[in-house]
């Protein structure tokens, strides 16, 4: 009973909470507090099911009682329990900071379903055991983004948000190509089913090769791994700051979610050539990232340039798909979630306190604002991965992963990278907080308790999941162990059987 | 279409295009297409159908009388804003398959019973139509919906 009911809540509530919202009319009161309020509960509840896994072990529910081949099946194993719990989290504080920086206009237009329905896409994607489903859902959350990125209809975000659309159609018809490959290969499309059927095989299996080309370049394109990062930039700078962090914490990390879940569990027959791959196309993008984070002086861009070599950098870890490698990873992922999402919120608050995207016109904040200065210099510091903070242990576990085996050179970028992040982000700190700015700057008299609250509280989730790491190391443990020992992940369907 | 009409020279169009053959058959036509959308409906549960082609039917339907009377009428035959049928639909289509927790069973898993119908006889009633008519509504809500909006009708 428990389990069948525990692992849909997180994917119910957002839907719930969004149909009742589209029933309250256009008022944005009632918006506010039922989406507060639905991610609050959604983060206890996520909360609760990490602990009901930690305990308990993978939960899984059939849904429509079909047995788990058959039908539709959602596994909520450990990796999915953390980033349901870790989008949660961020959605409640992206919700709250909306309250005062959306603006009346969107929250009119029916802002907090749209982000409630998005979060239930994702959330989806995150606890789905069918491949299938996984598609479904990954259309749910763009459906949601579409709307989202073009909320306001302000000429660069049309613009944008039409290339997003393009961009997106395209590269979802692949998946169902890719899907379609997969489904004629192997007879199924049960994704623990899958990965028995595969390993239990002899025979030639050189077309999963193809197959695995193809839904590279399908999550890829989510994630913005080089080459297929070309429409991020531009798209993440459209949208206002709130959609920006969602975008930027959440809809790559589904993505890069999904290559390590498919790469962990079908395509392990070639590991020579697909993870080789991978790996050449996360160095690259660690590569392009730092160009174009050390290249902007523009807020947002920073940021989002960071973005790609924080992918870069998990794919890495992925790419190995040995213990070290995927419990770094895994680490990273969730401090890149939380960190990312604090940064866009903490820049979002520069930006409309200063209203100015730049931050060589900007100078001498810290007089004004020293507690933001000083939380942004934490988050910096968190984000490059300096050793209390969370971005530290993840590193580690990558970097030594890759030394083991044998990538001197993917190891050495990934360091080499964390340098150019420190840099990259710690110049908007020194350029904004400190010195004098070239003009005077007419600080904008804005409500903001509400954006501080968020931006804050986000980096003291972030110090918070540094400092107990030794902690939390079990849970990621587990987590890991559906990467790097896909059997563990697909032993619900022995009991079945 | 009046617009249309001016761009292709005519230079007075009347307020409404009256086309008597248009306006007779699309009125049978249009009974026609929703019982056979209903039928479709109906049908999806054990043969090819369901609520989702069926909702694209019924918004064919009402995009006829659309196409041949005009938005006035049709805003008075269906007196019900588009959002809120497309609301109601996402509400049975989520409500439903919630509600059987309370069986105890998982999520979607459909409860039925048989009961008499006079014509009819006996009928099977089966929560999975209460989800399906909700996927009916809200396709048909949305399609109506983005075709009025793009028609471009002057608020």
């Amino acid at each position: 009973m428990t389990t069948n009911i525990l692992p849909m809540l997180p994917i119910i509530l957002p839907f719930l909470a969004g149909v009742i919202m589209l029933f309250l009319g256009k008022r944005p009161m009632p918006h506010r507090m039922i989406s507060a309020v639905t991610s609050l509960i959604m983060v206890g509840v996520a909360a609760f099911n990490v602990y009901y896994v930690y305990v308990n072990g993978t939960m899984v529910t059939f849904i429509g009682n079909w047995s788990a081949p058959f039908g539709i099946s959602v596994v909520y194993d450990m990796v999915a329990a953390l980033l349901v719990l870790t989008t949660s989290i961020v959605t409640f504080f992206v919700v709250v900071y909306s309250f005062q920086s959306i603006g009346y206009e969107r929250e009119r237009y029916y802002y907090y379903p749209m982000v409630l329905f998005m979060i239930t896409g994702i959330i989806g994607a995150f606890t789905t055991g069918d491949i299938f489903n996984m598609f479904v859902f990954f259309e749910v959350f763009l459906l949601a983004s579409y709307v989202l990125i073009t909320l306001g209809s302000r000429k660069i975000q049309l613009q944008e948000g039409f290339k997003y659309l393009v961009v997106n159609i395209v590269s979802s018809n692949f998946f169902l190509v890719g899907l379609a490959y997969l489904y004629s290969v192997t007879g199924s499309l049960n994704m623990a089913d899958i990965h028995i059927k595969l390993s239990n095989y002899d025979g030639n299996l050189a077309i999963m090769t193809i197959v695995a080309v193809v839904f590279l370049f399908v999550f890829a394109t989510k994630a913005g791994l080089f080459p297929l990062y070309f429409w991020m930039p531009g798209s993440y700078n459209a949208p206002p700051m709130p959609v920006i962090a969602l975008f930027g914490a959440l809809l790559t990390k589904v993505g890069v979610y999904a290559i390590a879940r498919t790469y962990s569990l079908f395509f392990t027959n070639d590991v020579g050539y697909t993870h080789q791959v991978l790996l050449l196309l996360s160095l690259l993008t660690i590569i392009v990232g730092s160009i174009g984070a050390l290249a902007y002086t523009n807020m947002k861009q920073i940021i989002i340039y960071n973005i790609m070599i924080a992918v870069g950098v998990i794919m890495v870890g992925f790419s190995m798909m040995d213990y070290a490698g995927t419990v770094g990873s895994m680490y990273y992922l969730i401090h890149d979630m939380i960190i990312k999402a604090a940064l866009f919120l903490l820049i979002g608050f520069i930006i409309y306190r200063t209203g100015k995207n730049d931050a060589a016109d900007l100078g001498g904040l810290i007089r004004q604002h020293p507690v933001v200065g000083w939380t942004f210099f934490i988050a910096t510091l968190s984000l490059a991965g300096v050793p209390p903070f969370p971005g530290f242990f993840g590193k580690l576990y990558i970097v030594e992963s890759a030394f083991d085996n044998g990538h001197a050179i993917a190891a050495i970028l990934v360091l080499l990278s964390s340098l150019v992040v420190l840099y990259s982000v710690i110049r908007i700190f020194i350029k904004v907080f400190w010195g004098e700015p070239a003009q005077p700057i007419e600080l904008k008299n804005i409500k903001s308790d509400k954006l501080l609250f968020s931006a804050v509280g986000l980096v003291i989730i972030s110090a918070v999941f540094g400092l107990s790491a030794d902690f939390l190391f079990p849970i990621f443990e587990m987590a890991a162990e559906s990467f790097f020992d896909p059997s563990s992940y697909s032993n619900y369907l022995m009991g079945v059987e | 279409m009046k617009s249309t009409l001016k761009r292709a020279g005519y230079s007075k169009v009347q307020r409404q295009m009256n086309d008597v053959f248009i306006h007779f058959t699309s009125k049978v036509i249009f009974l026609i297409i929703l019982l056979f959308s209903i039928n479709l409906f109906m049908a999806g549960h054990y043969t090819p159908g369901g609520g989702f082609v069926g909702g694209l039917l019924a918004a064919s339907a009402i995009i006829l009388l659309l196409i041949a009377f005009d938005y006035e009428t049709v805003r008075k035959m269906i007196p019900v804003n588009f959002h809120f049928i497309i609301t109601l639909g996402l509400t049975l289509a989520i409500v439903a398959p919630t509600l059987l927790f309370f069986f105890g069973t998982p999520f979607f898993t459909h409860q039925h019973t048989y009961i008499n119908v006079p014509v009819f006889g006996e009928v099977a009633v089966h929560t999975a139509m209460l989800f399906d008519a909700g996927v009916f509504l809200t396709v048909s809500g949305t399609a109506l919906m983005i075709v009025t909006l793009v028609g471009g009708t002057d608020e």
